[in-house]
């Protein structure tokens, strides 16, 4: 008695302990408690090292999959936030440090927002990584938690007569996962909105009707987890807007700048190495030194003189993260197009914007980034006529053989490659193919990125010193690529005669039409 | 007789005419003010026009109906895009802060497109199109319309022949125009069975069981499949398009179907030893043994491309625009009539302004009150061209809409009663 009575006495005292209260979280309110430099530099950076964990172990594994489940759940202890989420919530909360991995877990949410809620990019990272930290944890709690979570977060759903489901059983059956006619009688299915189970809508995985999805209790979680990305999402943009404030504190400011530039790795887009590769060269390079992704789409582009959208930014960003400057781009691109149907007027109008783009001297002004492996493999997978994406993961395991063979991998090495492909170990089978197309052991880096591959290859040939060189330079120079932006962003101003033109990324589709 | 004879070189003589007399502006403002429902919804809209020598200029926006008339008649625009419902008015995008300027809300799109198609016709590649393939686009039209009305709710779709070799959807209904990014992402997968790039040959798996909406799908496929791909494209005729086929059954059962195929050479029995092949293996017990289905998808299923239908501030080539490349205008389509629609029918541009200087019939003179005289007079004038009825089916489709807008515009004008 005396315990619970103190206990609620110290809720009255400290909102806090009323926020650390439950392990899973919808992160409703803002933290309101001050923390030091250092506590908040090293909650954000750990909180960092825990959703990359999220975002590979979803490329490695099936999501929730028993592995991948161990896997968050060690990342989770080691980093010290909180695991077992299981375990009774109140008895939990009193375990030694819950209360800690519950705070940092909280806080460290928070200083994530104010770091990725900057671009378009940052925020979707954000958003994918923690709903599927959220969907891990929300997975881990026990059903009656799960209807306490419900509850105490108001979220309320209609559940549909015994007559319907009669009537639907079978439309049921078939359409929502591993379940049966007998647990269609057993569970309750909920009927809202299509746009609240955007996931099993996307997926198949649910019955649908003018408008309304019929979801089975089981996959209820689908349902919250709409929540808590519509939220976050929202909260991203309002945390946007009051950037400004935040970026004005000058010791916040290099401190978030540096957090959001950590989720893409290395930054390739660096321009140091420029002119360091001439065009004649790009040929025997990208038999030697690319990345099957690459040398896949260089073919595709030989040989039909095009590429689309998705392979223009693929490649192109590519191009540009090995050295080659605006002009050589220009030229590389605009002589293979005009060999095929385009004409050099054509080209100068349709295509040397998204080039110029590309390089950050059009529209936005964005610089972008050459894509890690992990966009590759993960958005805008290839349609009709498209030559980008992953071979690894985007290309029929049969041909992906036959290119193997044609490019004289022994077979044993086939064999080991398509064991890491069948197992979705996409970039290790990249990387098991670097190691015997470059006839090294174990490989003394782990790859993530194409021009890295590249890189490392260059390293391997003993060709690409003087390259790598450059390359680590490039690194440390870093902060002067802001400093180089308003040299470019003048000489754009000259270039265009603004009110024409003004366009966006989706460049291309403005250019196709029916 | 007039002839359609199309030639590019004509356009900027006729493309005057063509927006002063017989472009509906009137049907076109009343469908994208949506009744005036939502306050600058017209006005915050983006035009983007394409200009002679490929000059392309976006952001364009009008208050009026007048003001988009004067716009075009000055501007003659080769090609008229439409874009989204932006936060401010796109022409005057530069003058708001950077960042506070957003796509809100546009119709959900889709576009399909015959090149999309061309591993799996073989009577034309590329941008041509015939009357053969053309059964692509009938299936994917009564295909997408049952999903989206049935499985999505959507009451008000517009489809609309691209001018070439392809067709669009708008559809228009309040709450398509508000789907989120994600949510429009989520309709087009949902819609897309053929996956894949150049490097997947097998672009269609299913896995059991199979979802309503493919069943749907499914029958729709059936209806068509034999005429289509057994007898028009012949996909068992010569040997390498017969090996296409093969290559998307399990091999063991390839292995066996090239066998029989050595004694049967007539289509139809081909495919029913398919057919034999996959009740066969389906009896084993065994899941996912659904080639036969697969092969019907791979070849018929519609192609669409998500990213168009993903972006909210995707331009998409207006209906009513011309397309310069063939002259045709970019017409509504009524799915009622979906199996006579003929693409080579769609007038072209040279067609209806010859049909303009056709001598008047004698009932169209009637007598007139001056003031409307102008107003009549454009009226008048394309329903003397083969427009007419596009442009009629384009009213009926007005007018459903209405009804919901009335619907909206009272429950709001009760709203304000109640204060
Ligand atoms: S793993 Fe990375 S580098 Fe290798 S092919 Fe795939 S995307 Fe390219
Ligand atoms: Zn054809």
């Amino acid at each position: 008695m005396l315990f619970s009575g103190g206990r609620r006495k110290k809720h009255i005292a400290n909102p806090q302990t009323d926020l650390y209260a439950h392990a899973l979280q919808f992160y409703g309110q803002p933290p309101l408690e001050n923390i030091s430099l250092s506590e908040f530099e090293t909650f954000a950076v750990d909180r960092l090292k825990l959703l990359k964990t999220v975002e590979n172990l979803g490329v490695s594994y099936v999501k929730l999959s028993e592995q991948y489940t161990k896997k968050l759940e060690n990342e989770s202890k080691n980093l010290n936030f909180p695991h077992r989420l299981d375990i009774d919530d109140r008895k939990s909360q009193n375990a030694p440090n819950e209360y800690e991995k519950r705070r940092k877990d909280y806080i460290s949410h928070f200083i994530l927002r104010l770091a990725y809620c900057q671009t378009e990019d940052l925020r979707r990272w954000f958003i994918q990584q923690e709903v599927d930290l959220f969907r891990y944890r929300f997975s881990d709690l026990q059903p009656k938690q799960k209807l306490e979570f419900l509850h105490r977060n108001n979220l309320q759903y209609d559940t549909i007569s015994i007559e319907e489901k009669k009537t639907l059983l079978d439309k049921l059956v078939n359409s929502s996962y591993g379940v049966s006619g007998i647990t269609v009688e057993d569970q309750d299915f909920y009927k809202v909105p299509f746009q609240d189970a955007l996931d099993l809508v996307r997926t198949r995985k649910v019955y649908l009707k003018a408008g309304y999805v019929y979801i089975p209790h089981q996959d209820i979680v689908t349902i919250v987890l709409n929540d808590f990305r519509t939220r976050l999402s929202k909260a991203l943009a309002l945390t946007a807007r009051s950037l400004p404030a935040v970026h004005s504190d000058e010791r916040l400011q290099p401190l978030l700048n540096h957090l959001s530039h950590a989720y893409v790795g290395q930054d390739y887009s660096i321009q140091k190495n420029v002119g360091k590769i001439s065009l004649e060269q790009i040929d025997s390079l990208s038999g030697k030194s690319f990345p099957l992704c690459m040398r896949q789409l260089h073919q595709a582009l030989r040989e039909n003189h095009h590429l689309r959208h998705g392979g223009r930014m693929q490649y192109g960003l590519f191009l540009k993260g090995i050295g080659l400057s605006l002009e050589q781009a220009l030229q590389f691109w605009r002589s293979e197009f005009i060999r095929g149907k385009v004409d050099a007027d054509k080209f100068d109008k349709a295509y040397a914007y998204s080039i110029r783009h590309m390089f950050g001297k059009e529209g936005k002004r964005a610089d972008y980034t050459p894509y890690s492996c992990m966009k590759v493999i993960l958005s805008n997978p290839p349609s009709q006529g498209d030559h980008h994406g992953c071979p690894f993961r985007h290309s029929d395991p049969e041909l992906l053989k036959q290119k193997l063979q044609f490019y004289k991998v022994p077979p044993s090495g086939i064999s080991q490659i398509m064991e890491l492909v069948k197992g979705m170990h996409y970039q290790l089978a990249c990387q098991k193919y670097f190691e015997l197309t470059h006839n090294i052991d174990d490989g003394s880096f782990s790859l993530n990125h194409p021009n890295q591959y590249f890189i490392e290859s260059q390293k391997a040939l003993g060709g690409g010193k003087d390259l790598k060189k450059e390359m680590d330079m490039s690194q440390r120079s870093q902060e002067n690529s802001a400093a180089r932006r308003p040299a470019a962003a003048r000489e754009a101003a000259a270039n265009t005669s603004q009110d024409l033109v003004e366009m966006t990324e989706d460049l291309d589709s403005f250019f196709q039409d029916g | 007789m007039p002839s359609s004879d199309y030639d590019l070189a004509s356009l900027p003589d006729l493309l005057p005419l063509y927006y002063r007399r017989l472009f509906p502006f009137s049907q076109y403002y009343r469908w994208l003010n949506y009744g005036g429902v939502q306050k600058n919804y017209f006005q915050n809209r983006e035009f983007s026009f394409t200009l002679k020598d490929d000059i392309y200029v976006r952001y364009q926006s009008f208050t009026t109906q007048t003001e988009l008339e004067k716009e075009m008649h000055k501007m003659n625009p080769y090609k008229i895009d439409i874009g989204a419902v932006y936060s401010h008015r796109p022409n005057q995008h530069n003058t708001v802060k950077s960042g506070t300027f957003q796509a809100l809300e546009k119709e959900l799109v889709f576009d399909i497109d015959m090149t999309d198609y061309d591993d799996v016709r073989s009577c034309c590649s590329a941008a041509d199109i015939c009357s053969k393939c053309w059964t692509l686009m009938t299936i994917a039209i009564r295909i997408l319309d049952r999903a989206l009305r049935d499985d999505f709710g959507f009451q008000h779709l517009l489809w609309v022949y691209s001018g070439r070799r392809g067709v669009h959807c708008w559809v228009c209904d309040e709450a398509a125009r508000k789907l989120s990014v994600a949510a429009r992402s989520a309709v087009a997968e949902y819609l897309s069975l053929v996956k894949g790039g150049e490097e997947t040959l097998k672009k269609v798996v299913l896995t059991d069981p199979i979802h309503p909406f493919i069943k749907e799908s499914l029958a729709v496929v059936e209806d068509y499949f034999p005429q289509y791909a057994l007898q028009a494209q012949d996909i068992f005729g010569r040997k390498e398009s017969v090996e296409k086929v093969l290559t998307l059954v399990p091999d063991d059962v390839r292995r066996e179907l090239q066998q029989l195929f050595e004694k049967e050479k007539k289509p139809e029995n081909r495919w029913e030893l398919v057919k034999d092949q996959a009740t066969k293996k389906q009896a084993t017990g065994k899941k996912g043994q659904h080639f036969e289905k697969e092969i019907m998808l791979q070849y018929c299923y519609p192609r669409l491309d998500v990213n168009v239908s993903k972006g909210v501030n995707h331009l998409l080539k207006s209906p009513f625009s011309v397309h310069p490349k063939t002259g045709r205008i970019s017409v509504p389509m009524d799915i009622n009539r979906l199996e006579t629609f003929d693409p080579f029918a769609v007038p072209t541009i040279s067609l209806i302004c010859e049909e303009l200087d056709r001598p008047r019939t004698g009932e169209e003179d009637i007598k007139e009150n001056e003031k409307d005289a102008a107003e009549k007079r454009k009226i008048r004038d394309y329903k003397r061209t083969s427009l007419a009825k596009y442009v009629k089916y384009f009213d009926q489709f007005l007018d459903g809409m209405a009804s919901s807008w009335k619907g909206e515009l009272l429950r709001k004008s009760d709203l304000q009663k109640e204060f």
